[in-house]
């Protein structure tokens, strides 16, 4: 049987139920009722004691969902979602309001532990150096956020970052701390009216993280957010807003997973990014959120917005992703390049196995002169899974010079699954230049008869093609985020990678 | 007589001035080698005289023939005579190298008001001359120098300037990435086209083309300017010395 | 769009297209029944405009606004102006075929010397046995509107094996201006045989005329084909005509569509493999300028196994002309050892044209091999600098740089007096630009 066939059986056998991170934490729970109405987003805005404009911003974005109705354009089938059967707001109940790790809920914690997650970098939040050969001293040290279904449960680092003026909080924190810089730039890259889940998550967030980071600053460290959804029957909305001002640099990391449950769960996150002139924004997401079972039973459908706007001179953002997660992905993390000589680049692993369906991809809207982009997507589906990139570069008229390279390869492995490339390229003026290639294949039998021969086993070698394959993308993470992504990206092909 | 007058000449890309007056006579008949580091200007020159867009001249001359040639287009000045040998030629995918001898050698003569070639007596003079130049027919039926090697490219540019019969050629870096059969092959091309009628720059950064084309003159070029000029002589003492003892003469 | 009071720009009843042309439509009951069905489609759907998917880029509410009225059968002076344009733009040694105004003019035509293995009828005569011919595999709503306006067409058939030594060349004429032509014809190509066909669309003095053409054709097994569509229609001329092919097994396509006039233009092709073996390269070039804007939609079907698919497509774009291409290929469950490609480049020659590419691929089967390409972007200075040190005009060294460009899809015609044909229309509307 030839080593593709065999691979090939492997991956139909393959259990989805494996998901590492599938356990539930049981804590006590404080819930909004279910479903939504004006009631319910004047209750998260009031738990959340924010100013009356947010709750005035929140309710024209409801009653603007009011009016909107569902996207059918991308390639994802799923029965319709009953809007009125979620829960829109869950949080750990407080014991008391919070201000050291150890008055957070110690089953949260151990959640974070199972979770590889630091929280307790008790010895650095202290400011005490680690001795000498005690920890690697090339590690670095990365501030986290872990939002824990609607609620920041914990921000590490905090100290440190505010000595360098970098500020790092929950955006539920910042509407009250630094209501000048919320009101500023939340919804100026998303809209409140943008589309149907970003509007809903604008009447309905509870919380995600904010950043700002000021003129000329080097973030000293990279920051984190990792968001945990637990409830049952709960959508998870939140909001993250990053802003670099001039000169600054950001690398920010977000990393997510859910437990195993039988339902699907709504997750419709918005992030924004705003980089002024001369300044870089990093951000990297694995994503991995409970796919659902090998039936298709349960999983988290993700309807996220994410999107960056170069908004000053010269400046850069750039979104590298490893999605392995969900049910259902629908995501275009996009750049707005708005500024001259600014550019966007979006670095995408996107793998599916099992019945997941994924319609992920970028949007490149050049607007300002010289502007560059870069779009590298590696897809790569196996078992019944449905594997879509979804991209648009375009070129507006007054956007001379605008250049954009794109090359999206997609990897089959097995017959049952699909991998389709959907690209929209509109050049509108002469000076545009735009090269896109993609391709689509399976692991070459040539290839692999040649490692076996050279003595390696089917599973490492498929490993080694798959590794291959996604490497450019890879080597865009930062070096431990990498790690992770690596073994993740094993686990998500077990039965055909070793 | 003087051919080609540079005078004074200041040019200028992107904001950065390159030539900061530059002077240099060329007659009828002559070799001139150009020589210089990286980055000293001798590209520019040669570029600035073919027309290439993207230089800006703000100050001084360049007659060619007594005319002002910073007034002409770029194909005015190739059918005036004026031909480049460039250091990278481009390659035309999709146009046969054939067609474009034939299309280039008929527009620079329909410029200067004679008649287009008969086909038959165009075949017989490239077959000629590709034959001494030891480029196969079956490269005339490829886009322009799509696939050629380096070597290839040079000879390619060498029966161009054998076809079009200029009265400057100028040969910028014209031994970059040949070995030396290549080289060879390449110099005794444009050995043959010496006549005193015709006058050649040969722009180069190593003495070592200077040993197949060997020049009348020499010439230091050294940010921007003229540093010393002298006989063939002055090559081999550069290739001595070395450039370091100009950088603080210009 | 609100079926019962369903107005036009200029106040036209939708209903009314029908209603007004009824008379003249032929077709037995059974016909007209079909034929009012697909204009309640039509009715319903309207004209396709940006929101559907497949429209995106040619919005036809806002490019063309509304359907005209049915041409006027021609009388004597139409086909003797007709004639006039046939001759101008038949193929030398080709068997003509032409439709003027949407009616089949035997007279203009070759039937009576037609070669051995071919043989033609028309729409008109098809319709009084069945009403098969008015319906398709899909219908969006211009192709439902065809199938209920339908005047005439050319029924086309090669027997097998045929070894057509000439092609036959289906010239569409229009002389009437501010008018529609609704044809629909069938080609049936025997197994074994070895035709080309060549499609013109041309005017007769006429000008601001539509064309609505569809074409049905089908190729036998074993067959080696080359199908040449030239759109050179009138300036302000609107031609949207879909073609569906079905592709047996073992078969030879060489295909290529050049546009090269018309006001709005649009050729959707969907191209199914039905027999395994198949081989079909899929060309085009389109030639804009002014305000021209021209689009090539293609959905390559690979339902099968064990084909192969290339496609090469060609834009230039002057003034504010819009160049849209579309390629789909499709790789069905079972279609193992697809191979497809495609490549598509624009080239912009001016600050205000526009391209827009979507070259999609959705695939099905593993074991396949299938990529894509695109580029856009205008002529590379460095190539004109050369060019111009060579001694050649702006204006030649551009015409010999679009010439290579296009050159690259033309050169995929295999037949050397037909490239030569075509090269000569593109030298032509070269030499009109400059």
């Amino acid at each position: 049987m030839p080593a593709v066939q065999e691979t090939v059986e492997r991956v139909k056998r393959i259990d989805v139920d494996q998901y590492r991170y599938g356990f539930e934490t049981l804590i006590d729970s404080e819930k909004a009722p279910k479903g939504l109405s004006e009631e319910i987003v004047k209750f998260i805005s009031q738990k959340k004691n924010e100013p009356a404009w947010m709750l005035q911003w929140r309710l024209e974005a409801y009653r603007r969902w009011l009016t909107m109705t569902e996207p059918t354009w991308a390639r994802v089938e799923y029965p319709k979602i009953d809007f009125q059967d979620i829960y829109y707001y869950a949080a750990p109940k407080p014991k008391k309001s919070v201000t050291s790790l150890d008055e957070i809920d110690p089953e949260i914690l151990k959640t974070y532990e199972k979770l590889g997650i630091p929280l307790r970098e008790v010895a650095m939040l202290e400011g005490v150096e680690p001795k000498v050969g005690e920890e690697d001293p090339a590690r670095r040290k990365i501030a986290v956020d872990a939002v824990f279904d609607s609620v920041s449960v914990a921000t590490t680092f905090k100290a440190e970052l505010k000595k360098a003026g970098v500020i790092f909080m929950p955006i539920s924190e910042a509407i009250r701390e630094h209501p000048e810089l919320v009101q500023k730039y939340l919804g100026s890259v998303v809209p409140t009216s943008d589309n149907f889940y970003a509007t809903l998550n604008s009447a309905v967030f509870s919380d995600g993280s904010f950043v700002y980071v000021p003129p000329g600053v080097r973030c000293p460290m990279e920051l984190s957010t990792y968001f945990r959804i637990n409830e049952r029957n709960t959508g998870q909305f939140e909001r993250t807003l990053i802003i670099a001002d001039k000169g600054s640099y950001v690398s920010y990391l977000e990393g997510c997973t859910a437990p195993q449950r039988d339902e699907n769960q709504l997750h419709a996150a918005v992030v924004e990014l705003v980089a002024l002139d001369d300044a870089e924004i990093k951000y990297s997401t694995v994503q991995n959120w409970y796919p659902g079972n090998s039936e298709g039973k349960g999983g988290i459908y993700n309807f996220v917005t994410k999107r960056g706007d170069c908004r000053g001179n010269h400046s850069k953002i750039s979104w590298t992703q490893v999605e392995t997660g969900s049910a259902i992905t629908w995501k275009y993390p996009s750049c707005i390049l708005r500024g001259d000589n600014s550019r966007g680049e979006f670095y995408s692993i996107a793998i599916s196995n099992g019945f997941q369906q994924v319609d992920s991809g970028t949007k490149m809207i050049h607007l300002g002169k010289n502007t560059s982009s870069r779009i590298i997507s590696k897809g790569i589906a196996a078992g019944k899974s449905q594997n879509t990139y979804r991209g648009l570069v375009t070129a507006h008229r007054k956007a001379t010079g605008a250049r954009n390279f794109t090359a999206c390869d997609s990897l089959l492995i097995g017959d049952k699954c699909g991998a389709h490339t959907v690209p929209y390229i509109e050049a509108k003026n002469s000076s545009a230049t735009f090269e896109h290639e993609a391709t689509t294949s399976k692991i070459s039998e040539d290839v692999l008869f040649y490692c076996i021969q050279r003595g390696l086993s089917q599973e490492e070698a498929v490993g080694l093609v798959v590794n291959g394959f996604v490497k450019d993308v890879l080597q865009q993470l930062p070096m431990e985020f990498a790690v992770e992504a690596q073994k993740l990206i094993s686990i998500s092909l077990e039965g055909s990678v070793g | 007589m003087a051919l080609l007058e540079v005078k004074d000449l200041k040019v200028r890309v992107e904001e950065r001035e390159i030539l900061h007056g530059l002077t240099l006579t060329v007659n009828e008949g002559e070799i001139h080698a150009i020589m210089g580091p990286n980055g000293s200007g001798k590209s520019t020159l040669s570029h600035v005289i073919a027309g290439k867009p993207g230089y800006e001249v703000t100050d001084g001359q360049i007659l060619f023939k007594g005319e002002d040639l910073l007034e002409m287009d770029p194909e005015e000045r190739a059918a005036r005579g004026v031909f480049l040998a460039f250091q990278y030629p481009v390659e035309i995918p999709g146009v046969a190298t054939m067609t474009f001898l034939r299309t280039a050698l008929n527009a620079q003569r329909k410029a200067r008001g004679e008649s287009e070639y008969s086909t038959p007596d165009f075949l017989k003079k490239v077959r000629e001359v590709s034959k001494s130049l030891n480029i196969p027919q079956d490269m005339l039926k490829r886009g322009v120098n799509v696939g050629f090697s380096g070597g290839e490219k040079k000879r390619n540019e060498v029966l161009q300037m054998a076809l079009f019969e200029p009265s400057l050629c100028i040969l910028d870096e014209m031994d970059s990435g040949l070995d030396i059969d290549a080289l060879r092959i390449a110099a005794d091309g444009v050995n043959a086209l010496r006549s005193p009628k015709r006058a050649m720059v040969v722009i180069t950064h190593y003495q070592r083309l200077l040993n197949y084309i060997v020049p009348d003159f020499v010439h230091v070029m050294s940010k921007g300017r003229v540093v010393k000029s002298g006989g063939k002589e002055l090559a081999l003492e550069l290739e001595e010395s070395g450039y370091a003892q100009f950088e603080d003469a210009a | 769009m609100n079926v019962a009071v369903a107005k036009t720009g200029s106040g036209r009843a939708v209903s009314d297209l029908f209603a007004s042309a009824e008379g003249r439509l032929p077709g037995s009951l059974a016909v007209v029944a079909v034929r009012r069905e697909a204009f309640e489609t039509y009715e319903r759907l309207g004209l396709p405009h940006r929101r559907i998917e497949e429209w995106k880029y040619t919005d036809l509410r806002a490019l063309v606004g509304e359907v005209l009225p049915l041409a006027a059968a021609p009388d004597a002076a139409a086909l003797s102006r007709a004639a006039d344009a046939v001759k101008a733009h038949a193929f030398a040694g080709a068997s003509k075929l032409v439709l003027v105004d949407g009616v089949f003019a035997a007279d203009l035509s070759d039937v009576k010397a037609l070669p051995s293995g071919v043989s033609v009828t028309t729409l008109r005569e098809a319709l009084d046995k069945s009403a098969d011919l008015l319906t398709t595999a899909s219908a969006d709503a211009v192709i439902s509107l065809n199938a209920a306006m339908a005047t005439d067409g050319v029924v086309l058939s090669i027997a097998d094996g045929a070894q057509l030594s000439a092609p036959v060349q289906i010239i569409h004429v229009a002389t009437v201006p501010s008018a529609s032509n609704f044809t629909r014809s069938q080609v049936r190509i025997g197994k074994g045989a070895r035709p080309t066909i060549i499609e013109s669309f041309v005017a007769a003095g006429a000008g601001a005329y539509q064309v609505n053409d569809a074409v049905l054709v089908s190729i036998g097994d074993d067959a080696d084909v080359a199908y040449i569509r030239l759109m050179d229609d009138a300036a302000d001329a609107v031609n949207i005509t879909s073609q569906f092919v079905t592709v047996g097994a073992n078969v030879k396509l060489n295909y290529f569509n050049m546009t090269s006039g018309g006001a709005v233009s649009r050729l959707q092709g969907f191209i199914t493999f039905a027999g395994e073996g198949s081989e079909l390269s899929l060309n085009g070039v389109n030639l804009l300028k002014k305000t021209e804007h021209g689009d090539l939609s293609l959905v390559v079907d690979h339902a099968v196994p064990n084909c192969m698919s290339r496609e090469t497509f060609r834009a230039v774009i002057d003034d504010r002309g819009h160049s849209v291409f579309q390629g789909r290929i499709i790789v069905r469950p079972d279609a193992q050892k697809t191979d497809g490609k495609m490549m598509t480049r624009a080239l912009l020659l001016s600050d205000e044209a526009e391209a827009d590419n979507k070259p999609e691929l959705e695939i099905f089967a593993d074991d396949v091999s299938c990529g894509h390409g695109a580029t856009a972007g205008a002529l590379d200075d460095s190539l004109l600098f050369y060019l111009k040190a060579r001694g050649l005009p702006e204006k030649q060294a551009q015409a010999l740089l679009i010439q290579a460009f296009v050159g690259e899809a033309i050169e995929q015609i295999a037949d050397d007096d037909l490239r030569e044909h075509v090269i000569g229309l593109a030298e032509r509307w070269l030499e009109r630009r400059s």
